[in-house]
């Protein structure tokens, strides 16, 4: 714990706005209960998620480094956690609704990630920051520092009201209906703590947006979606929101669910109560991997999940906040401080040419401008911090957003003064261009520091950009528009489902090593508020990853039709052809005498491993088979994909059933050469040896992905449609993902190839 | 006046003469070997894609330590984060011992491409809570911080610049010593 702990206690003491001050009161004094082993180390670990202080890589106490696993050694102390070492340092996420922040706040950040991280601040995907490195000692004077400038961590993780998003250019966007800034500060405050929030068996993610067409709010993959809309009635203009529910982005993307077209603005409290009410009673407890709002709707259907929201609506208590909360306006009401202008004549600085062109937008108030800050991989240095603070105070009435591209974004910026802005933002590298463009790769935390990282999402990220940013001169306008979006695992917070090209780590096993990989997905769509997911095509190794970004993109330029753009691109081409010029990325790995480099991931030379498991020692004919059999499960579950593309559902569920059934034999044929190919045969057989003695089991989601194979085998015969495919074929890809690592689990042990008896 | 959380940084004699991505291999051995007595490093962060930003840290319980380009120079830094026991001037001893310990591993370790300077480092109080960046803060700190630098460099002559050109800045000082100091008597502490 830092020296200063009581300065900072004391310093705050009674000055701290309510209920921020007296939390962080009970954080400390639960710190201090854990630590004499007074609580629970369960309870104090769903205590401090809910206070946003999260676990980091090697928080049990273990870490691979290139050879073997070893143990780090902690000091003897009470856990944070079951098996998370108490001095293993933690990462702690802020959160900030609607991304809005003013100066003083960003000053903040700046000491914080100085003094108690590792001088990065890193906004994320959902518009929060998040500190790594923290110690959990720390926490209540970093919180204390935080609320003093009126910012918290509460409920930034855990089983909560997550982090209330909207679009960065709400309130000056030409688009939209109105601003939607003062509802979604209204609701993040009003669920903040709400009793109707604390029986979540998951997280719970809203968002709002200014308008349908556009990006920025993402309503459609998140759990409840807010749309701003204005209707007429009675020749008056009634301002409201199309609300979806159910949507989001994880292993198995689901889109939302319209719950209602319209409801007036009086109503958004009051029905997201009842929505939360709902999720909070009927919403899966047990098994989290089934827990969030959107396997309520699937389980109940969208009809009976409304009919029980406006049930509950009406037996709701009345109260007067769902009113009063919408009526402080002037809180987040955003302004210029100086009059409007004209752009600056552009000639003769190219740099600046570039960066107004990607990262200069127009308001809807005449004479003002957006800039965008664009961030490589969310990341900013505390002296950035500090620089933009003093560029914000100086050219606006001190307000600027983060936004869900991990960027920042500066509002009522006067045309006459973007010359300006520029030169103060090139003064300390944040006037990169090419926001919201190619370069502008949005990266999740992946094995930098996330526990279940797969592969080096942050890695591949920067060296994507390097790449691109070496040829950004060359960049057919076309490319240049692609967004691309990398996830360490298939949990998806680099939001690859909605990129235009996608990635998500996974692990292969080459030669009885390791080879980091990465999904490449296609057909999602930013665009809409997140109009479709992708699905993955094809694995191909993390260090062919970026030539995978070149060939599709040539061959985009090459074979576009005038103007059109990707997504429409690749529901005309189809994944076929895309998957054919990648397979070669896919074969012909070298062998690690040949090229070890292929075995150790982007910006870590340490040799390739997920949860420390050593070279195998079987080899010969079970391994060709298992990969033959394995091999041609993927291509069924890209065939199924491919007739869901071409509108034949029924068969792409049909298909993505046939993969599970090769994956799980390609398995059970480690075990029993002799498996039939009948598909209960199979099914039982990988019950009895995989399911029933836990061998399969995900070491964090336990038996989640087998759990999508009976669910598969037990609908045998069902009819889909164009969602039930879509999942019923992420579900199966995650299935063969499962079934690699279960088998990377065996290779580890001399493999028991035991014929039945 | 209680200073903690000293940050040690030695600044990189002229330009960086290799590829700094290539300290990330260095660090990783050195937390494999557990090789800085009385420190427990954990893992390595590389973020040389911000620039002027903290370079590429080996991340310990106790302490860090880097290679660091913050403020646009390049430095061999240690970072003390636990509370060190003992006076003032025995943790100043301490933070630049960390230092000088690093700069003459990653010396070897890039040999003939990196050489840090015998003259220049920074002090910085990593704790605002603890020193604020004040004129108060210095004329406390300032008696101090040059008896200690005496006593280490065996001499008066040199000279203590507080960091006072933005006042949100850690409180800390540049020190020019008018006489190259022996990188190894440092290390030794
Ligand atoms: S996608 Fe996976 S690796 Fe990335 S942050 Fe989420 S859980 Fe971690």
């Amino acid at each position: 714990m830092k020296a200063s702990a009581a300065i900072w206690k004391e310093r705050f003491k009674g000055k701290l706005p309510e209920p921020l001050g007296s939390e962080v009161d009970q954080f400390e004094t639960e710190i201090g209960l854990r630590q004499q082993g007074k609580i629970e180390d369960k309870v104090f670990a769903e205590t401090r998620l809910r206070r946003g202080a999260y676990g980091q890589r090697y928080d049990n106490g273990h870490r691979y480094d290139g050879t073997e696993s070893r143990k780090l050694p902690f000091a003897d102390k009470p856990t944070k956690g079951p098996g998370t070492m108490w001095d293993a340092p933690g990462m702690l996420r802020i959160k900030i609704p609607f991304g809005g922040l003013n100066p003083e706040q960003l000053e903040t950040m700046s000491e914080l990630a100085e003094e108690y991280s590792d001088g990065i601040a890193h906004v994320t995907t959902r518009q929060d920051f998040q500190l790594h490195f923290i110690h959990i000692e720390n926490g209540p004077s970093i919180m204390r520092r935080l609320a003093a400038v009126g910012i918290t961590t509460r409920e930034a993780c855990g089983n909560a009201v997550r982090n209330v998003t909207a679009c960065p250019l709400a309130g000056v966007c030409s688009d939209e209906a109105f601003d939607v800034t003062p509802y979604s500060h209204a609701l993040a405050w009003f669920l903040m703590g709400h009793p109707d929030t604390m029986e979540f068996g998951r997280k719970f993610k809203p968002a709002f947006s200014g308008c349908a067409q556009h990006a920025c709010g993402l309503t459609q993959m998140h759990d409840i979606g807010f749309t701003a809309a204005v209707r007429e009635v009675d020749g008056k203009l009634q301002r409201g929101f199309k609300i979806v529910v159910g949507g989001g982005l994880g292993p198995v993307p689901r889109q939302a669910r319209t719950l209602t077209e319209f409801a007036p603005v009086e109503e958004m409290l009051p029905i997201t109560q009842a929505v939360c009410r709902v999720f909070g009673r009927h919403g899966e407890k047990k098994n989290r991997n089934a827990a969030r709002i959107k396997f309520l709707v699937d389980k109940w259907g969208i009809e009976k999940f409304r009919a029980e929201v406006v049930t509950t609506r009406q037996e709701l208590r009345e109260d007067p906040r769902w009113l009063e909360m919408l009526k402080g306006f002037e809180k987040t009401a955003e302004g210029p401080l100086r009059p409007p202008g004209e752009m600056p004549k552009l000639n003769g600085n190219d740099k600046l040419n570039q960066w107004v062109r990607g990262n200069v937008r127009d308001q809807r108030q005449a004479g003002y401008v957006t800039c965008a800050v664009t961030l490589p991989l969310g990341d900013i240095t505390a002296d950035q911090l500090r620089a933009l603070a003093d560029t914000v105070r100086k050219y606006t009435r001190g307000t600027i957003r983060t936004t869900v591209e991990q960027n920042f974004l500066i509002r009522w910026i006067s045309k006459s003064d973007v010359a300006a802005v520029f030169a103060e933002l090139d003064a300390v590298n944040l006037a990169q261009p090419g926001s919201s463009s190619v370069v502008d790769i949005t990266a999740c935390p992946g094995t930098d520091t996330c526990k279940l990282g797969i592969s080096s999402s942050r890695g591949l990220g920067g060296e994507i950009r390097n790449r691109l940013l070496a040829k950004s001169y060359q960049l057919d306008e076309a490319i240049k528009a692609l967004h691309i979006k990398i996830s360490g695992c298939f949990n998806s917070c680099g939001d690859h489902h909605v990129a235009d090209l996608g990635f998500y780590g996974v692990s292969r096993t080459i030669n009885g090593y390791k080879v980091p990989h990465f999904q490449v997905l296609l057909g999602g769509q930013w665009e809409n508020n997140a109009g479709s997911y992708g699905l993955p095509i094809i694995a191909v190794p993390s260090k062919r990853a970026p030539d995978a970004v070149d060939r599709v993109t040539e061959y985009y330029v090459k074979n576009r039709q005038k103007d059109e753009k990707f997504f429409a691109f690749i529901k005309r081409v189809g994944k076929g052809p895309i998957r054919e010029i990648l397979e070669p990325l896919a074969e012909n790995i070298p062998t690690h005498d040949a090229d070890a480099s292929f075995y150790s991931d982007w910006g870590d030379p340490r040799q390739y491993s997920i949860g420390d498991i050593g070279i195998g020692e079987c080899a010969g004919e079970v391994v060709t088979r298992y990969e033959f059999e394995l091999v041609a499960a993927e291509r069924l579950v890209f065939e199924a994909g491919l007739h869901l593309d071409r509108g034949v559902p029924q068969q792409g569920g049909e298909t993505a059933y046939s993969a599970f059934l090769k994956a799980a034999k390609a398995l059970v044929q480690v075990q029993y050469d002799d498996v039939g190919s009948e598909p209960d045969e199979i099914f039982a057989e990988f019950k009895e040896r995989f399911f029933d003695t836990q061998l399969f089991f995900d070491p964090f989601v336990g038996p989640k992905f087998a759990n999508f194979f009976f669910a598969a085998h037990a609908a045998r015969g069902e009819k889909f449609d164009a969602d039930t495919a879509h999942h019923r074929i992420a579900e199966a890809q995650l299935f063969i993902e499962a079934v690699h690592n279960c088998y990377n689990k065996l290779r580890s042990k001399p493999a028991p190839t035991a014929a039945k008896s | 006046m209680e200073l903690q959380h000293f940050v040690a940084k030695i600044h990189v004699d002229g330009p960086l003469g290799f590829d700094p991505a290539k300290v990330v291999d260095v660090l990783h051995k050195w937390v494999a070997a557990q090789s800085v007595p009385g420190v427990l490093l954990i893992d390595v962060a590389e973020l040389l894609h911000v620039p002027n930003g903290p370079g590429v840290i080996a991340v310990g319980h106790e302490a860090d330590y880097s290679l660091d380009q913050t403020g646009g120079i390049w430095g061999v830094l240690h970072r003390r984060k636990t509370v060190f026991p003992g006076s003032n001037a025995d943790r100043i001893v301490q933070a630049l011992k960390g230092a000088a310990q690093t700069a003459l591993r990653l010396e070897e370790a890039f040999s003939g491409t990196l050489k840090v300077s015998r003259t220049t480092f920074e002090l910085i109080v990593n704790d605002r809570g603890l020193a604020p960046n004040t004129p108060e803060t210095y004329a406390a700190a300032q008696p101090e911080i040059e008896a200690a630098l005496r006593t280490l460099l065996g001499h008066g002559d040199f000279q203590v610049t507080r960091h006072d050109r933005e006042r949100r800045e850690r409180f800390g000082v540049t020190v020019k010593s008018a006489k190259p100091y022996d990188l190894a008597a440092l290390a030794a502490g």
